[in-house]
């Protein structure tokens, strides 16, 4: 069985959000950039493929030069080969489009990568990534079995869950649950030893178009102060919801 | 080239998400001066669709339940039909699902989580969440074709009645070798997503056996139960309760967190709530400075209290 991953190269939850270029462009400057969450629930679940179902497993992402750090995580996390797509990242459908050209000729049993991205939020690539290449595709995915050609698979749904088989090849946007936290793994001094001999190999782009662009960013008003009410007079609160707020 | 809009409905009941999407879809109409033609799949009477301005009601009896790639080629063949440039979307699961798949259908570009009406339509220009809902972005889209898919209580239902015509539409159906084996359906209670309000509760609570007075303020208030992550990596409830940036994304009218800190990862995931509602014994919590109402106090003493008045108020507002 052979394993695609696609990892996107995300700005840490806990960094500041700042803009440059009259607000139109997002600021990197002393940003923390970690693999996407999703993506490492997803390349957990394909080194279970790997160690119990002798799986090879590939990382893929679009990106230019500044990207490879985390690309490099993912070989010491235990991925055997990576490609990077070098063009950069700025719409989703480019992505997907990138990426279908990688999964085209790679013969790739399953693509696995995650139900959204924590900096854009598109929520995209995956499905346009099926569609663009006729495989299978299951959103949200929370459980990940393969035996065969058939792939038995779980989403979350709104108020609960399904679980459906498929052929393959099947692409999957992939969340917590494919694998629970304590089993996400921190890269180890081996690791990180072997992935520096792992291949990286720097792919020349499609240059698929790019059709959207973000003309301005803005950043929330800051929040008023809080309302303090005391414990004693929660008819107040009540008072505050139902007048003020007209939440209830 | 009217504005398509997918209405979604469970067990012949359209959702609240559908009739935000169809109000989302008349703005835009009227800013392009057409009209709205909504799909509608196994959905019976839809004959409230035209409260929110839709004009045309596409009706497809659809032999298969949810199949993302099928419906999106439904809706992908609607679009055709009505040449229709423009489609709107909730999101829920399910349409969160199928629009990239419609989008790569229709060579469109797609935007999600947009949260008002286009603040123009050429270049066609709309405001979404972005980085977790810590920045807006405004989204110019340059494709012939696009799908908009609209986040929960932003835009709102705007109620703007219509005449509506209502026909069947057979579409061709897509091979897929994708078959449901089992579904699970929480019964009888909210979902985080539908609900209007969320009230959720963390490790501040000790253990799973003090839920029940969470449970029974979710019950008054006519609300879906969620919690934050090491309460149901304790096992204290559900993982499907679990809210945040890896959990469930929750965007209420009303959140109520009794005993969360307030975590940046917890908040990313609900901060599209629109009132926040804080009850933590610490006054130092995070939470309190994103929330918009808090209590400082034991929620073991406040949240009883909070029930009891709340039966009291609901009895006379009902
Ligand atoms: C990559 C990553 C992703 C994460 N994703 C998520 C996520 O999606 N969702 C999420 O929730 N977390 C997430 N976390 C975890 C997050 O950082 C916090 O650890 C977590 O949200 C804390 O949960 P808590 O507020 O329930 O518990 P605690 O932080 O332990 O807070 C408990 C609170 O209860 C209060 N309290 C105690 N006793 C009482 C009482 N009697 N009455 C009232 N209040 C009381 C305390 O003052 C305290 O503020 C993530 C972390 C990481 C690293
Ligand atoms: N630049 C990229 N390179 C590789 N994979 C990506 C890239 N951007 C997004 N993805 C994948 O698509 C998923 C969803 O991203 P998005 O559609 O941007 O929210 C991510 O979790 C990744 O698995």
């Amino acid at each position: 069985m052979k394993i695609l991953v696609c990892i996107s190269h995300v700005p840490d939850t806990t960094s500041k959000i700042n803009f440059s270029d009259s607000d139109s462009k997002f600021d990197p400057t002393g940003v923390q950039f970690v693999i996407n969450p999703n993506d490492e629930f997803g390349l957990t679940r394909a080194m279970w493929f790997k160690e119990k179902q002798g799986a090879a497993v590939e990382v893929v992402t679009v990106g230019g030069p500044e990207v490879e750090p985390t690309i490099r995580k993912a070989l010491a996390i235990g991925a055997d080969s990576a490609i990077r797509v070098d063009i950069p990242a700025v719409d989703g459908l480019q992505v997907a489009r990138e990426l279908a050209a990688v999964v085209k000729d790679g013969g790739y049993d399953l693509i696995i990568a995650g139900r959204e991205s924590i900096d854009y939020n598109g929520g995209m690539v995956p499905g346009m990534l099926a569609e663009l290449t006729g495989a299978e595709f299951v959103n949200n995915c929370i459980g990940l079995e393969v035996e065969g050609n058939t792939a038995t698979a779980s989403r979350e749904m709104d108020g609960g869950k399904e679980t459906v088989t498929a052929g393959l090849p099947l692409v999957i946007g992939g969340q917590k649950g494919l694998v629970e936290e304590s089993d996400l793994r921190i890269p180890n001094m081996r690791g990180i030893m072997m992935a520096r001999k792992k291949p990286l190999n720097v792919i020349p782009a499609a240059n698929s178009s790019v059709e959207t662009e973000f003309v301005k960013f803005e950043k929330p008003a800051p929040k008023g102060a809080v309302k303090l009410v005391d414990e004693g007079n929660l008819d107040e609160l009540i008072d505050l919801l139902h007048n003020e707020a007209k939440a209830i | 080239m009217s504005v398509l809009v997918y209405t979604e409905s469970e067990q012949g009941k359209f959702k609240k998400s559908a009739f935000e999407a169809a109000s989302y879809a008349r703005a835009v109409a009227d800013q392009m001066e057409t009209s709205v033609t909504a799909v509608a799949v196994n959905q019976d009477d839809v004959s409230e669709l035209g409260n929110y301005g839709v004009d045309k009601v596409l009706k497809i009896a659809s032999s298969e339940a949810f199949n993302a790639k099928q419906y999106a080629h439904y809706i992908k063949q609607a679009a055709e039909t009505e040449s229709a440039d423009i489609i709107v979307l909730s999101s829920t699961a399910d349409s969160r699902y199928l629009a990239p798949i419609l989008a790569v259908g229709l060579n469109a570009t797609y935007a999600s989580n947009v949260i008002e009406a286009p603040s123009s339509v050429s270049p066609f220009t709309v405001k979404r969440t972005a980085f977790t809902n810590k920045a807006y972005g405004l989204l110019a889209m340059h494709s012939d074709k696009k799908v908009i898919g609209v986040s929960s209580n932003a835009f709102g239902l705007v109620e703007k009645p219509v005449q509506t015509t209502v026909s069947d539409f057979n579409p061709e159906l897509v091979n897929s070798s994708l078959a449901v084996q089992s579904i699970d359906k929480d019964t009888g209670q909210v979902s985080i997503a539908d609900a209007e309000i969320v009230v959720s509760a963390g490790r501040g609570l000790k253990g799973p056996e003090n839920w029940g007075m969470v449970e029974e303020l979710a019950e008054v208030l006519g609300a879906a139960t969620a919690c934050s992550k090491p309460v149901s990596d304790l096992g204290w409830r559900p993982h499907s309760e679990h809210v945040g940036q890896t959990g469930k994304p929750v965007a209420s009218n009303l959140y109520i967190a009794i005993g969360i800190s307030g975590a940046i990862q917890h908040l990313a995931g609900v901060n599209a709530s629109k009132v926040k509602v804080v009850i933590n014994t610490d006054p130092e919590a995070p939470f309190f400075k994103a929330a918009d109402y808090g209590v400082v106090g034991d929620a073991f003493e406040v949240v009883p209290k909070l029930i009891e008045k709340l039966k009291v108020f609901k009895a006379q507002n009902a």
